[in-house]
Order: C-alpha cells, then sequence, then structure tokens
C-alpha cells in the first residue's frame, strides 16, 4: 500500500511539474473545469448536495451549506481547499465525500473546482 | 486508475469507522442495549419531525415529506404491486414436484407470518430472513433456489407479507445468548461504519441526512425502512426485495455491495426490523 501510494504521489508530483512548466492551464481553463467538476456526477458531483448561483446547476441537492459568500467565509483559499480535499477533517461524521483523501478527484481537479467556487 | 480506485474501495471497507448518533448504547457487547438504541432512535426521529406519529414511519420517506407524500397516495390508489401479489399467491399454492408445497415448510401455512421475521435460531446460530427460508423450503423438496433479488422470490415473499398486512414487528434478541447480541451489534456497526470511496455510512444517508436532497433524491428515515418489503419501485419497474435494496445502497455511494443474504447482510436486516419493533408489516410498499 506504501509503495502504491507514493507512487501515486511522484505521478501527480510530475503532472504538477510538468504543468508547471507548460505554464500551467490559465485561469478561465481552470474555472471552466472547475464547473464541470462541480456538476459531474462522477466527479465531485458537488451539485448533489450543495446549491449555487449557476443556471447550470439544476436540482441541486441541500444536504451542505450553500456555496454563497467564498471569498468573506473562506479569506484563506487554503482553508477551501483542505474543506475539499478532507471534510472528514472538521467533521468526523460528515456526509461530504474525503473528494482528495480517497482519490476521488486530482489535485488538479481540486484546484478547478476551489477556482470555480471560489467566484461565488 | 482503474487498479487505484479498486483499491481505495477496499481500503475504505478496512478503514471503516464507527460512529454513534442520537443518544445510544454504543458499540460493544459490554454496553449495547437493543431497548436503548430502539428508543433514541424513536426519539431523535420525534424531534426532528414533530409533525409525524411514529406509526406512519411504515410509510417511509412519505411519513416525513408532505410534497412527495401526496403523489404516492395517488399511486397507492392503484396500487402497482398488485399483480405481483397475486403472481405470487399463485406461485405460493403451486405444489412442488414433490407435491408438497410452501405451506408445509412454514408456521400457520405461511399466513400472517412475515412480523416473525428475521429471527435469531439459536439451533443454527444464525439469523434467518424470509426469502432464505423460502429457499430452504425449496431445496428441502428437491427444488432449485430462486435469485434472491427480484422475480419470484420477491412474489412469493410479497405475498406472504400482503398476508401479515397490521401485524406488529416484535424482533426478540433472546436473554442471555451472547451471540444473537453479537449478531445485532455486527448489524448495528455495519449502518453506523462509514465505507466505500464517497466514506459515507446508512446512518449518514438515513438518519443525519434523512428528507434532505441529495440532488433529486431524498432518503427516508430509517425507522420503518424493513415494514414494506419486498417493494414495487417506479425506477426498477419491478418488486425487489430488501437485499436488492442495500445492494443499490452501496452502489450509490461506491462501495461494493456484499451478496444478498451474506450474514452480515442479515445481521444489518435484524438489527433494521428490530429498530421497528412496534411499527406493523405494511408489504409489498410502493416507492418511487
Ligand atoms: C454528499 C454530500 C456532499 C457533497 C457531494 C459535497 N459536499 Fe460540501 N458539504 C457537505 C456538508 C453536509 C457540509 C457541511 C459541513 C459538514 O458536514 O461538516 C459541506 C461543507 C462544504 C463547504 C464548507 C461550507 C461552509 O459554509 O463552511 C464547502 C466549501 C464545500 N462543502 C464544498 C464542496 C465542494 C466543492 C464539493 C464537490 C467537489 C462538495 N462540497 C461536495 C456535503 C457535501
Ligand atoms: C448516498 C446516500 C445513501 C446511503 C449511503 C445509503 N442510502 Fe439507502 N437510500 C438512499 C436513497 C436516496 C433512497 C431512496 C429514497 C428512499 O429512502 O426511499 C434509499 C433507500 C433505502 C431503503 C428503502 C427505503 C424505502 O422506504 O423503501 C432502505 C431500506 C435503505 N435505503 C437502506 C440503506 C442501508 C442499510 C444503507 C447502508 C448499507 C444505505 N441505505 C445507504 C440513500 C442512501
Amino acid at each position: 500500500m506504501q509503495k502504491l501510494k507514493t507512487s501515486f504521489y511522484a505521478a501527480g508530483l510530475m503532472a504538477m511539474l510538468s504543468a508547471g512548466t507548460a505554464q500551467a492551464v490559465d485561469k478561465a481553463e481552470l474555472i471552466a473545469m472547475g464547473k464541470a467538476v462541480y456538476l459531474n456526477k462522477s466527479k465531485g458531483n458537488c451539485v448533489s448536495c450543495h446549491q449555487i448561483e449557476d443556471a447550470d446547476a439544476t436540482q441541486a441537492g441541500n444536504q451542505g451549506p450553500p456555496i454563497v459568500a467564498m471569498k468573506q467565509r473562506f479569506p484563506d483559499k487554503a482553508v477551501l481547499r483542505a474543506q475539499v480535499w478532507d471534510a472528514t477533517v472538521n467533521n468526523p461524521l460528515t456526509i461530504m465525500p474525503p473528494l482528495g483523501k480517497h482519490w476521488i478527484l486530482s489535485e488538479q481537479e481540486i484546484d478547478a473546482v476551489v477556482e470555480y467556487v471560489y467566484q461565488f | 486508475m482503474k487498479i487505484i480506485k479498486m483499491m481505495t474501495l477496499s481500503l475504505g471497507v478496512v478503514l471503516a469507522t464507527q460512529m454513534t448518533q442520537a443518544a445510544d448504547s454504543g458499540f460493544t457487547l459490554a454496553t449495547v442495549n437493543p431497548e436503548a438504541d430502539r428508543t433514541a432512535l424513536q426519539n431523535y426521529f420525534k424531534k426532528r419531525f414533530p409533525e409525524s406519529e411514529v406509526q406512519d414511519y411504515v410509510n417511509g420517506i412519505y411519513a416525513v415529506d408532505a410534497d412527495s407524500r401526496a403523489q404516492w397516495e395517488e399511486i397507492e390508489e392503484f396500487p402497482p404491486y398488485e399483480f405481483a401479489v397475486e403472481e405470487g399467491e399463485e406461485l405460493f399454492n403451486t405444489p412442488f414436484a414433490n407435491g408438497k408445497g410452501y405451506a408445509d415448510c412454514f408456521e400457520n401455512g405461511g399466513v400472517g407470518i412475515r412480523q416473525n421475521f428475521p429471527y435469531w435460531s439459536k439451533e443454527e446460530g444464525t439469523v434467518k430472513t424470509l426469502e432464505m427460508e423460502i429457499n430452504e423450503c425449496r431445496e428441502a423438496n428437491g427444488e432449485q433456489p430462486l435469485k434472491w433479488g427480484k422475480g419470484e422470490i420477491a412474489k412469493v415473499s410479497a405475498y406472504m407479507a400482503w398476508t401479515s398486512r397490521d401485524q406488529v414487528f416484535d424482533v426478540k434478541i433472546p436473554e442471555g445468548d451472547t451471540a444473537a447480541m453479537a449478531a445485532y451489534l455486527d448489524g448495528k456497526k455495519f449502518f453506523y461504519a462509514k465505507r466505500g470511496q464517497l466514506n459515507l455510512s446508512c446512518a449518514n444517508c438515513h438518519v443525519q441526512g434523512t428528507n434532505i436532497r441529495i440532488r433529486a433524491d431524498l432518503p427516508s428515515p430509517q425507522l420503518g425502512h424493513v415494514s414494506h418489503f419486498p417493494v414495487f419501485r417506479s425506477k426498477w419497474g419491478d418488486l425487489g426485495t430488501l437485499h436488492r435494496r442495500y445492494s443499490g445502497c452501496h452502489k450509490d455511494s461506491r462501495s461494493k455491495p456484499l451478496k444478498p443474504q451474506t450474514e452480515t447482510f442479515r445481521n444489518l436486516e435484524y438489527f433494521q426490523t428490530y429498530m421497528s419493533n412496534g411499527l406493523v408489516v405494511n408489504g409489498p410498499g410502493a416507492r418511487k
């Protein structure tokens, strides 16, 4: 297991490095990717639990709080990212899946969805 | 990537943590007290949905969500399970090749006994469910066992539930029987343990998440969960057993379901049914 983890992180790091040299994706692309992650059932599926002021986010659920006033509520973006990466740190019983910790999303997808929700 | 995903799934199960909710009796044989758990669960829902009558929880989500209740009442006017009950009756009364039938295998000819299941069998040291005994009856009489999830078994079970409507569930954990208590505890732990890639427990959706939308779905309260099975789900377009539903909920939370009628699923049914003691049989039911 340990081996698998290390090679996984290594792969992640590689991907990040190569993205870095290629000047990464620009912010608009990242936000578009984040929106797809937010809406896609087999990706973040955030829409199943969080309402958001985006016309494409139809039939949003309400298990979690609505995504509003993100900048005010998360002045430190890293805190927001940490919530998405592993919500169980704040609340072990939470219904919110640990999207980073359980490899549901890639590191880049998490960056993307954070950028996307940070607009609201 | 595929491999990594699979490994995550199994990892999730291994790391599954237990959790408590409501003021109940905990997760060790030393402390566990089914009656206290049942009362705690009832009180939890009474507080959460003060408008709903405890007896109405046999109607699942419709006990707590007024909006979908009207739709459902309309469905119940021409119950979609009606034919299945008739077919079930016919199957029930059709003799096996050896001339015997289901009625010979059960108490009271199999009529009006649904509320006695599941039960702890001291002799066999395991929880017995109705579906399990339907198949045991077949095999004892030289017939092939039926598939567990749907089809004939669900119809026979539906007919047996139908003849038992309004009988009160009274699942017992025999006094001083540690093995029976351990089975209950196993089911309880399973219900509260987080599992799968999405790290969800049954309780996440059916206690804390009850009547709160996950996209367009509203999870029902766990109180009353078992009373109306087998159930006709519009989404399935047919009748399914309780263990079929267990599998479906596993898939929704991205964890690998156990096989129907495995010991743990039977223990889960034992726990869930104990929680509904005092409620009546109203199977088969209809759900969205
Ligand atoms: C199955 C339900 C569910 C899903 C899916 C889900 N969340 Fe959550 N989320 C919650 C709940 C419930 C909370 C409330 C905090 C808690 O439970 O501890 C929450 C909290 C949050 C918070 C903190 C909000 C605040 O006001 O403190 C953010 C931000 C958030 N979620 C973002 C996301 C994003 C982004 C995704 C998808 C990548 C996502 N959530 C997927 C249920 C969910
Ligand atoms: C991701 C959320 C989620 C999880 C986790 C989950 N369920 Fe469900 N479950 C649902 C939804 C949504 C339905 C369909 C609506 C309803 O409850 O009738 C449902 C339906 C059911 C039903 C049928 C209720 C009825 O009235 O017909 C049973 C029984 C059930 N679940 C048991 C379980 C058990 C046991 C587990 C854990 C092994 C579990 N569920 C895990 C969301 C979930």
